[in-house]
């Protein structure tokens, strides 16, 4: 198959499936998680509480007092490579053009040499976060087939996309046509490992505010 | 009938809610948990990492309740829960870990892992896997009324003492009394001073109050074990009695997990709002100074500080206020490191301190409130829990450390302007 | 010796052509002694050369056009340097064109038969235009079908040019549904060496470029993978177009003719395809270099690219899916509900199924029974 072929099969069928996937098994671990429901607090909660569900969900991205002189590595290169990731996922102008074509909306982009320098970041900030994943005796311990194969398909749309920009190694439209499998792969997993935290970060952030918040502390 | 698997099992199925469910969706393995926890940085053992400490529920959340989990399961891919897993497990979730909420602060993706603990136990006692010590208080607390087994009679001696201190009658089963009293084992054994205090603070203040004969003891062995079955039965009397001598408020004693169990589970365990109010006795005081009616003469000079334990301050919001009552008879009162909802864990909450088999641990990682009370110079701290005041007395004295333990209640006694 | 049989003027030789165009017995010779001494021969090859360039034939060249719409023809009567009338009337025997002879019926059949024959192994063979192979009747020469006449042509061919997209790609008629069934000419002929010169139409004097090759030195220039000459095809329209700078600052035009479409601003939202296209245009350009699709404002199409037509609309990004919509998104989020809803109703149940069978919890119940 030429790469040009190739190229539109995997901006075609093949990313066609990739995002029903990722949107019939978004929602259903949605239902997963509300479905079970929680059983509605009985005891009176605090009427001036400083804590809520909605503060949490934002405040949280905040290392807590005398967390981040602990474990400056998880909190600085982590907060890079979401950053990283962040603006090259949606600053970067020919993927605003993507949300538009599916979403009708679209907003200012980024320099491209922004972008580029934002995705540098990333990957050095992943690959920093790899090693210490393996040094770690915490994470070491913690981590799973799971934790490496989701560190592998988040490096790989990073990876891959910078190198079709700089048209490095491979023929460009061959490259490019790599780096949207590569998203793809990442598309149908993430709803099914802890990917997901993606979205139910914003959850789990929420009830934990909640909770928190009902007793009148700010968490 | 005894405890089986099957009941722990189905004590893990029937907790998994969805919180519980977007926890376990959102960790993402990063560690930070390890590093909040007295545990893990008293002894380096990543073991006690705290999501660590519910894998057997997050297996039973995964098989039982996500449909790639239940996929696994049915093609025998999935790893199933055990006895022999449940039994490596019991220590981690008992003797290291307090339930202090230490890591549910401070978790990037907002787990609440302390409340995983809480659930993750209802599973473990009822698959037989608690700690035989925990057992034996919770029997106690079922059967006599009080996990270290007073009774009724021992109370009595108590109060013929403090009446016979301050001169103060105790008031016993007063129908319409404003408060509902409840003391804590360990006030009543240890710390009587608890009693004498709340006499002539209430007298000055012109409170209203009462004991109850059959709703003496505060503290909740069933809240600390796991088991919500018994932990109703305990919770019961209190409300019974409560609602029996129609009073408005129900005062917490100087006992963390007490609070936990009449003030926030109280209410869902018996299944109905309550119709009184629940106040732990800091709030109480702390009104009493704002509305003027708490008196008090002079300052202790001697520098001193505070240690917030954990279910009353981070898990219970009361933080501000045993600080505002410090400021009143305090001269020099000094903030230790991480002093507020930040503050370390005694190592004794949570059932740990009933725990003999977890007390070698339990005297390690005290060395964090070592450290934290040694930065503040001073030689007296003040607190709000009897089992702090316990367990901190225990460490202080392991690491040959002179430092006094004094409840904030009895210390505030000290500085009451009496007959005014 | 007399200059006069230095230059052989037989039908069909170079000698002829140069004294149809009025180059001088002497001029010729002084030309030969001239290259000569550039390439360090010896005087005496000087006669040799003359009289070995003066016979030496022009290259039969036959044209075959088959499902095609003489667009390629078209485009390279616009070649400029060589001009085609340089080219067919100096360098090459232009021995069967549809469109360029002059003989039409059995006669241009009868020229192309006697060119091969003439030539045989020797002649270039050039072909525009698809070749149908779902029915023979969709494209037919004289009673021959395009296919049947393409093996014999290639037969004794030195080797193939394929001209165009449709040629070497397929192009148009292949685009989906591809109803006649239309193949390239390296679909069918594979033993022969093929050039393929794609481009809907390729730029004029990319074809006569390699031609050129072909006739300077007799052999095939450098190819690619897609079998298009190097020289003219290594490099994609992105990689050499003036308007690159935007790109890369992300400076882009929203629409046809706004604002940063007037001031030259990168078309790559409007959907060119340039970053997956090679071909010459943003160098060579066309019409003698005056411009080309970029230039005049609108996204390359990518015209020199297999199967281009069903890549995707003209118009949409590259980014940009080439079908999936938002209405798909929202019937795979109906999708995902309802399963999720069979999910809950199934996991609502196991729960309720395991509160249902909660023993309670007494002290006693807190002990294993020893066995």
């Amino acid at each position: 198959m030429n790469h040009l072929d190739l190229l539109t099969f995997a901006r075609g069928s093949a990313l066609n499936w990739a995002l029903i996937i990722f949107v019939a098994g978004t929602v259903l671990r949605f239902f997963e998680i509300f479905g079970l429901s929680r059983k509605t607090d009985l005891a009176r909660p605090r009427t001036d509480s400083p804590g809520s569900g909605w503060r949490t969900m934002l405040t949280r991205s905040i290392p807590p007092q005398g967390m981040l002189k602990r474990e400056p590595v998880t909190y600085i290169a982590g907060y890079v490579f979401h950053l990283g990731l962040f603006l090259a996922i949606f600053f970067f102008a020919p993927h605003i053009e993507f949300f538009r074509s599916i979403t009708g909306l679209s907003w200012f982009a980024l320099p491209s040499a922004l972008v580029d320098a934002s995705v540098v970041a990333a990957i050095v900030a992943l690959a920093v976060l790899l090693a210490h994943r393996l040094n770690n005796p915490v994470k070491r311990m913690l981590s799973g087939f799971g934790d490496y194969l989701a560190w592998t398909v988040t490096l790989l749309p990073l990876l891959t996309g910078y190198m079709a920009y700089h048209h490095l190694m491979f023929e460009y439209t061959l490259m490019l046509s790599l780096h949207i499998f590569s998203v793809e792969l990442l598309l149908v997993l993430l709803p099914f490992t802890k990917l997901f935290h993606t979205f139910s970060v914003f959850v789990s952030r929420w009830y934990n505010g909640d909770f928190f918040g009902r007793k009148g502390v700010a968490s | 009938m005894s405890a089986t698997l099957e009941k722990g099992l189905n004590a893990f199925k029937e907790v998994i809610d969805t919180p519980i469910a977007s926890y376990f969706s959102s960790c993402v393995h990063c560690g930070l948990c390890a590093e909040a926890c007295l545990f893990y940085n008293e002894t380096g053992d990543p073991k006690y990492t705290p999501i660590h400490k519910l894998e057997p529920l997050r297996r039973v959340w995964k098989q039982e309740y996500t449909l790639l989990g239940k996929l696994g399961k049915m093609l025998g891919l999935s790893k199933p829960v055990t006895d022999e897993e449940l039994t490596e497990w019991e220590p981690l979730v008992y003797d290291s870990c307090s339930m202090c909420g230490r890591c549910s602060l401070v978790c990037p993706v907002g787990n609440d892992i302390t409340y995983m603990i809480r659930k993750m136990r209802e599973g473990m006692s009822a698959s037989g896997h608690a700690p035989e010590d925990m057992k034996g208080a919770t029997k106690r607390a079922i059967e006599i009324g009080s996990p270290m087994g007073i009774k009724w009679p021992a109370v009595q001696a108590q109060i013929k003492h403090v009446q016979a201190e301050t001169d103060i009658e105790v008031p016993v089963d007063k129908q319409g009394a404003d408060y509902l009293v409840l003391m804590s084992s360990m006030e009543i054994i240890n710390f009587p001073e608890y009693l004498s205090a709340i006499s002539r603070i209430f007298k000055q203040a012109g409170v209203s109050w009462t004991l109850a004969p059959d709703a003496f003891e505060a503290t909740n062995s069933g809240i600390q074990i796991g088991a919500s079955d018994l932990a109703r039965e305990i919770v019961s009397r209190i409300v019974v009695a409560a609602e029996r001598l129609k009073v408005k408020c129900v005062i917490s004693p100087e006992c963390g997990h007490a609070f936990t169990a009449i003030r926030w589970e109280g209410p869902n365990l018996m299944g109905k709002p309550f119709g009184f109010e629940v106040k732990h006795i800091l709030e109480v005081l702390d009104e009493l100074h704002a509305a003027g009616k708490l008196k008090t003469r002079g300052k202790d000079k001697r520098p001193l500080t505070y240690h917030d334990p954990c279910q009353i301050a981070r898990r219970g919001g009361v933080v501000e206020q045993p600080r505002r009552l410090l400021g009143e008879v305090a001269e020099d009162f000094r903030e230790m490191p991480d002093a507020g909802v930040m503050n370390w864990c005694c190592g004794g909450g949570g059932g740990v301190s009933a725990n003999s088999r977890a007390e070698p641990l339990r005297l390690e990682v005290f060395k964090v409130k070592k450290r934290q009370i040694e930065s503040t110079g001073v030689h007296t701290l003040i607190t709000a829990c009897a089992n702090c005041r316990i367990v901190m007395e225990e460490g202080l004295e392991h690491y040959h450390m002179k430092v006094e333990v004094l409840g904030l209640t009895e210390l505030l006694a000290e500085y009451l302007v009496e007959g005014e | 010796m007399k200059p006069k049989q230095m230059m052989d003027t037989s039908p069909g030789t170079v000698g002829e052509g140069l004294r149809q165009r009025g180059v001088t017995r002497r001029e010729f010779l002084k030309f030969c002694t001239a290259m000569t001494g550039m390439l360090a021969l010896p005087p005496s090859m000087a006669k040799v050369m003359a009289e070995a360039i003066s016979k030496a034939r022009r290259q039969s060249v036959i044209w075959l056009s088959f499902q095609e719409c003489t667009g390629c023809t078209e485009s390279i009567t616009r070649s400029h340097s060589p001009t085609l009338e340089t080219l067919i009337f100096d360098l090459i025997s232009l021995d069967y064109h549809h469109t360029l002879q002059a003989a039409s019926g059995a006669a241009a059949e009868h020229a192309r038969e006697q060119a091969m024959k003439d030539n045989d192994g020797k002649y270039l063979l050039i072909v525009d235009g698809s070749i149908p192979m779902g029915n023979a009747g969709y494209s037919c020469i004289a009673g021959i079908s395009n296919y049947d006449m393409l093996v014999e042509t290639a037969k004794g061919a030195a080797a193939i040019v394929a001209v165009g997209t449709c040629a070497t790609y397929g192009g148009i008629p292949k685009a989906n549904p591809n109803p006649t069934g239309a193949v390239s000419v390296a679909d069918i002929i594979k033993d022969k060496p093929i050039i393929n010169v794609p481009g809907c139409p390729p730029i004029p004097v990319v074809m006569t470029g390699v031609l050129t090759h072909f006739l300077t030195f007799g052999s095939i220039p450098e190819l690619d993978a897609l079998g298009r000459p190097k020289a003219f095809y290594g490099e994609t329209i992105h990689d050499r177009c003036y308007r690159r700078p935007f790109y890369d600052q992300g400076k882009f035009a929203e629409t046809f003719d706004d604002e940063a479409a007037r001031k030259g601003w990168c078309l790559f939202k409007l959907g060119c395809k340039g970053p997956v296209t090679y071909n010459a245009c943003a160098t060579t350009k066309w019409n003698e270099g005056t411009s080309f699709p970029i230039e005049s404002g609108h996204g390359c199409i990518g015209c020199s690219e297999p199967n281009f037509w069903d890549a995707g609309p003209l118009y949409k990004a590259l980014s940009m899916p080439v079908s999936a919509t938002g209405s798909m998104l929202g019937a795979a989020a109906a999708a995902g509900a309802a399963a999720g809803v069979a999910v809950t109703w199934y996991n609502r149940s196991t729960k309720a199924q395991a509160k249902a069978a909660h023993a309670k919890v007494t002290v006693q119940e807190l002990t294993r029974e020893e066995k």
